[in-house]
C-alpha cells in the first residue's frame, strides 16, 4: 500500500533522496538554494542514509565534485535553483558530454536581473541546450514521482546523461500537498543498484573522462550525445511504463488533458498546468466549448512528433512560456511547439504568451480569457498579436495580451 | 459543507502565519482531506507582511494560483488592517477572523465596508493564561476551525493532541497548556458568533 | 573500442562514450617527439648521474633505470631545453632540428 502524506515538494524530493540513497551529494546550501540539501542533510545526521555529504563552497564546486563523484562510480544528486544553477552552467555541460548520469533536483526560479527568486523558468531553460534530460512537473506527486524515475532514466546504458527534475519554486517546493508515497522497499527496487560498466575507481581498469577532443573528435562526440538524447525517449516512456505498473500512476512525455474531442489547446509546462485543468473543466460544464490541455513533462529530448500528433486537428493554440529568451519573437516552448506543428504541416493558428515571469500568478480566469482569445482566433483567423502576455499591466491595450 | 474552503492567512514574517496555515493543512489532511498549505513570499525578513493560503477539499485539488476570492480570512495582527485590505475579495458569506484585543466595533472601521461576519480573538490573552508566552498560532487555528467548521471540534481537539504528543515529546508540560488554548479560543468564539455581521453591530 | 582503434576516419558511432578511454597510458601512442625543432643531445663521458634533469623534465622523456639516467625517449621529448638548463655538467647539448 502507498503511504498517503502531505509534503512540500522540497520535502518530496528530499523524500526520494532518501529512499534511493545516493552515494554523494555534493551542494552548496544557502540560498537561492532549497531546502532540500537541508532535508537530505538530516537525514544523513540521523544515520537514516549513508550519502556522503560534500560542503562545497559554490555552485559552480557542486557540480564540479558531482562530476567527479559521478565519473568515480558513484550515484550522485545534487539539488539547486536559480543562479545557483547558473552558475553551475559550465560544468552542465561536462557533465552531460562526459555522460554522466548525475541528477540533479532543480527548483525553478527566476534568474537574478531585476532581484527575483520567484517561480519562473528562465534557470533550466537557459540551460536546456546543455545536453540534460528535463522533466517537469505540476505537483508535489509529480515531482516525486519524477525522481524516482531519475536514475532508471539516466543510468540505462543506451543514454547514460545526467537528468534534470524540475518543479516550480514555491508554488510547489514550498507549498505542502497531498502525496502517495510508494513504500521504501518497493522504491528501492524500482531505482535498482547503480552498477557503472566504467568508473574510475575500478583499479582493474584504468581509465580517462573527459579527454581534450578538438575538431577532428568534438562533432562526431556530439552526434554520439544526441544519439543516446533521443534513446532517452525509449527509456523515458518504458521507465514510465515500469513506475505505472507499480504505482497506477501514469506519464509520458506529455499529459494531454480533455484533448479527446478538443479544438483549442493550451500547451504549457509545469504548475500553471493544474490551474489550466481547472478552466478546462469550467469552460466544459459552463459552455460546452471544446477546451484542452497538453502539458509538457519532458522537454529534452523534444517530443516533436508526438506533439504534433496530439495537436492535430486542434482550430487554435495558445503556447505558454515562463522565461523569456529575448528573440524579441517566441520564447522557449513556443519556438519549439511552432516548429513541431510546421514539421508535420498543421495549420491552428497559434498564439505565444508569456506568463507568470518572476512569480506573476496564474489564475483560472486568466486561462479562461486565453480559451476565449482561442475560440475568437479560430472564428476570425486573426492573430492580432502573436507573442502576447498574460498578467502584465499595459498602458496601451492592444493585440492579444490578456 | 462546501467542496473547497479556501483561507487567506495575513501575518508578518515571524509570526507564525505559515507555520499556522501549514498545521492546519496538516489536521485537515489528517480527517482524510485533500489539502494545500502554501506561503507567498514577499521580502522574506521578520516583520515584513506575509500572506499564506489553505485550499481543503474532499476532492484532489489542481489549482496553484493564489487565492483571491477566500472564504475566510485570518489576520494574525490587527496592525496589518492599517496597511492591507484583508477583506479584498472576501466572499460575502464568508468570515474574517482577527487577531486583536481591540473590540469589534473599533476593528470595523478598517475593514473597507466588508459586510460578511467578523470575529476577534484575543489570542495573546488567550496564549499567555494558558500557556504563560504569547504563541498566536494555536489559538488562531483553533480560531479558524471553529468558525469555518472545516472539520469537527472534537476531531480537531485530538488530532491537534496527537501533533503536540508529536512535536513536544521531550517538553509533555507544554502539551496541555496548548490544548487549553486551543480549548479558551472555541469558548470565546462561541461566545461572539452571534450578531458578527457588520450591519448588526453597527445598526 | 581499444584507443588504438579510433583515429580520425573513425565514424561517430565508434567514438566511446564522452571520449572516454578504458586503458591506462594511451598517451604513450602519441609521438609528440614530433614536434620538437630543437633537440638534447645526452654526452654520457660528461654525466655524474646528478638526476637533476629527470625530475625536470615536463614529458617524462629523460628514463631512469637502477638509479641512473639513460638516453632520451625522443618519441614523446618536444625539445624544450629545460634539462640542458639545469645540467650543472654541460652534459646535455641542445642543437637545432630533430
Amino acid at each position: 500500500m502507498a503511504v498517503r502524506e502531505r509534503l512540500s515538494g522540497n520535502e518530496a524530493v528530499a523524500y526520494a533522496i532518501k529512499q534511493i540513497n545516493p552515494d554523494v551529494m555534493p551542494a552548496f546550501p544557502i540560498t537561492p538554494s532549497t531546502e532540500i540539501p537541508q532535508y537530505v542533510a538530516n537525514y544523513i545526521a540521523n544515520g537514516e542514509i549513508g550519502t556522503e555529504f560534500i560542503h562545497v563552497e559554490s555552485e559552480h564546486s557542486a557540480m564540479s565534485a558531482a562530476i567527479g563523484a559521478s565519473a568515480a562510480g558513484a550515484r550522485t544528486v545534487t539539488a539547486t535553483s536559480s543562479c545557483g544553477m547558473a552558475l553551475m552552467w559550465e560544468e552542465l555541460y561536462v557533465a552531460a558530454s562526459d555522460r554522466l548520469p548525475v541528477v540533479l533536483a532543480l527548483v525553478n526560479r527566476a534568474l537574478t536581473g531585476p532581484i527575483n527568486i520567484n517561480a519562473d523558468h528562465s534557470d533550466s531553460m537557459g540551460a536546456r541546450d546543455s545536453g540534460w534530460i528535463q522533466i517537469y512537473a505540476e505537483s508535489n506527486q509529480e515531482v516525486y514521482d519524477n525522481f524516482l524515475q531519475a536514475y532508471p532514466i539516466a543510468e540505462n546504458a543506451a543514454v547514460r546523461l545526467p537528468v534534470m527534475i524540475c518543479q516550480d519554486g514555491f508554488i510547489t517546493s514550498h507549498g505542502v500537498e497531498n502525496i502517495l508515497l510508494v513504500e521504501d522497499e518497493k522504491a528501492k527496487e524500482f531505482v535498482g543498484e547503480y552498477c557503472p560498466e566504467h568508473y574510475l575507481l575500478n583499479e582493474k581498469e584504468p581509465m580517462a573522462v573527459g579527454p581534450y577532443a578538438v575538431s577532428n573528435y568534438y562533432m562526431e562526440t556530439k552526434r554520439a550525445q544526441r544519439e543516446a538524447m533521443k534513446n532517452a525517449k525509449q527509456v523515458i516512456l518504458e521507465t514510465a511504463e515500469k513506475f505505472e505498473r507499480m504505482t497506477g500512476r501514469k506519464y509520458g512525455f506529455f499529459e494531454e488533458y480533455r484533448m479527446e474531442d478538443a479544438q483549442y489547446a493550451v500547451v504549457v509546462i509545469g504548475s500553471a498546468a493544474g490551474t489550466c485543468k481547472a478552466a478546462v473543466d469550467k469552460i466544459r460544464e459552463t459552455t460546452g466549448k471544446k477546451a484542452g490541455l497538453v502539458k509538457i513533462r519532458v522537454f529534452r529530448p523534444f517530443p516533436e512528433e508526438e506533439l504534433a500528433a496530439a495537436l492535430k486537428g486542434m482550430k487554435a493554440i495558445a503556447v505558454l512560456d515562463r522565461s523569456e529568451m529575448f528573440s524579441a519573437t517566441s520564447g522557449p516552448l513556443g519556438a519549439e511547439v511552432r516548429a513541431a506543428l510546421y514539421g508535420a504541416k498543421l495549420e491552428a493558428e497559434v498564439v505565444n504568451y508569456f506568463y507568470g515571469l518572476g512569480g506573476r500568478d496564474i489564475t483560472v480566469e486568466d486561462f479562461e480569457r486565453v480559451y476565449e482569445n482561442l475560440e475568437e482566433m479560430a472564428k476570425t483567423h486573426v492573430v492580432k498579436d502573436m507573442y502576447a502576455y498574460i498578467g502584465l499591466r499595459e498602458g496601451d491595450r492592444h493585440g492579444n495580451s490578456l | 459543507m462546501k467542496d473547497t474552503i479556501e483561507i487567506r492567512w495575513h501575518g508578518r514574517g515571524g509570526q507564525g502565519a505559515k507555520t499556522a496555515a501549514l498545521l492546519l493543512a496538516d489536521v485537515a489532511f489528517q480527517t482524510g482531506k485533500y489539502v494545500q498549505g502554501f506561503p507567498e513570499y514577499g521580502p522574506e525578513r521578520m516583520g515584513a507582511p506575509i500572506t499564506a493560503y489553505n485550499r481543503i477539499s474532499s476532492r484532489p485539488i489542481t489549482i496553484h494560483s493564489n487565492i483571491y476570492f477566500p472564504d475566510y480570512v485570518v489576520v494574525v495582527d490587527d496592525g496589518l488592517l492599517e496597511s492591507i485590505d484583508v477583506t479584498a475579495g472576501l466572499k460575502k458569506d464568508g468570515a474574517v477572523i482577527v487577531n486583536t484585543s481591540r473590540s469589534k466595533e473599533e476593528i470595523l472601521p478598517m475593514l473597507h465596508g466588508f459586510e460578511g461576519k467578523v470575529f476577534t480573538v484575543d489570542a495573546r490573552k488567550i496564549s499567555v493564561s494558558a500557556l504563560g508566552k504569547n504563541y498566536p498560532n494555536s489559538p488562531m487555528l483553533a480560531a479558524v476551525v471553529a468558525v469555518s467548521g472545516v472539520m469537527e471540534q472534537e476531531v480537531f481537539l485530538k488530532e491537534m493532541q496527537a501533533s503536540f504528543e508529536h512535536k513536544f515529546a521531550k517538553k509533555p508540560e507544554v502539551i496541555e497548556g496548548n490544548m487549553k488554548a486551543l480549548q479558551l479560543t472555541f469558548e470565546a468564539i462561541e461566545e461572539n458568533s452571534n450578531g458578527t455581521d457588520r450591519q448588526a453591530v453597527c445598526a | 573500442m581499444k584507443s588504438e582503434n579510433i583515429n580520425e576516419r573513425s565514424p561517430w558511432q565508434d567514438i566511446t562514450e564522452g571520449n572516454q578511454i578504458y586503458e591506462p597510458a594511451t598517451s604513450r601512442q602519441f609521438c609528440t617527439g614530433e614536434w620538437r625543432t630543437s633537440t638534447p643531445l645526452f654526452i654520457k663521458e660528461k654525466c655524474k648521474q646528478c638526476l637533476l634533469c629527470a625530475p625536470v623534465c615536463p614529458d617524462s622523456s629523460i628514463p631512469v633505470s637502477e638509479g641512473k639516467r639513460q638516453d632520451f625517449d625522443y618519441d614523446h621529448c618536444k625539445g624544450c631545453g629545460i634539462c640542458a638548463k639545469v645540467c650543472p655538467f654541460g652534459a646535455i647539448e641542445m642543437k637545432e632540428g630533430k
